[in-house]
């Protein structure tokens, strides 16, 4: 399958960009991210459900989330503060997961329209430290390692 | 924990990254490869010891010569290293075109 999605995480910076092109309307794109029911539906996956406990789409405005496994046992929370918010265009906000080293990124969403039917997002996250960074990197091989086991215990309990 | 040890500490370094990219393209001694930088030669060893440190380059006796090259299999890891968290991104992404896909047709 084609590589869509983009991320750029140069050596020694603590920043990164991920980059997408959708083929959707530029208007669709950002319903996407403006919609609680939508946020919570594409961020959920067999394995996590994504439950948004607050959601303001506005300046100075905030959010929290927490993400379940498929026991309902919560994951983890995360929540972060809306900088600004301009429809169409642009999300800046904060991003922090509860209770855990990471420390808070800020996060800069920018929606591009390139025809009528295709549409751009560029996220250009910045961490405390390049160490940060490369630690949150790693961390989806956990998530897989955690998966795995979910879908372990998704087929033995099938199994009795 | 030793930081110099860390593989993306290592190739942060521009001349480190040099040095790979000459080491790959044929096994090199440590002078061909200090002949290539204006750097005082123990510099260029100090680097040379960082980045075996690291498992980046291996030694191999060849004669009086000792030659460097590269360990292709750490450098898999390198590039492997952000694979899975774009693909969670990735997967994400598809998510969302499909749910909008269907919300437009709604």
């Amino acid at each position: 399958m084609e590589r869509k999605t983009k991320v750029i995480a140069e050596e020694g910076k603590q920043e990164m960009i991920i980059t997408r092109e959708f083929d959707l309307p530029v208007e669709l794109l950002f319903k996407a991210y403006e919609e609680p029911a939508l946020v919570e539906e594409w961020m959920s996956n067999p394995y996590t459900t994504m439950k948004l406990l607050k959601y303001e789409c506005k300046k100075h405005g905030s959010y929290q989330y927490e993400s379940s496994d498929s026991q309902g046992n919560v994951v983890f929370r995360a929540n972060g503060a809306v900088h600004d918010f301009i429809p169409g265009k642009k999300i800046i906000r904060t991003f922090e997961m509860e209770n855990t080293p990471f420390g808070v990124q800020m996060e800069v969403y920018e929606f591009e329209k390139l025809t009528e039917g295709t549409s751009k997002l560029s996220m250009h996250v910045i961490y405390e430290s390049v160490a940060q960074r490369d630690q949150i990197l790693k961390l989806p091989f956990a998530q897989g390692i955690s998966m795995a086991h979910d879908r372990i215990q998704e087929i033995l309990s099938k199994v009795k | 924990m030793n930081l110099r040890r860390d593989v993306f500490q290592a190739i942060a370094d521009p001349t480190r990254r040099t040095i790979l990219l000459l080491v790959a393209a044929q096994s090199m001694t440590a002078g061909a490869i200090a002949a290539n930088f204006d750097t005082a030669r123990p510099t260029v060893s100090k680097h040379l010891q960082i980045l075996m440190e690291c498992e980046l380059l291996v030694q191999e006796q060849n004669g009086r010569e000792i030659y460097y090259h590269l360990n292709p299999n750490k450098m898999k890891e390198i590039a492997e290293f952000i694979e899975p968290f774009r693909k969670m991104w990735d997967d994400r992404f598809n998510k969302l075109e499909t749910i909008m896909k269907k919300y437009k047709s709604k």
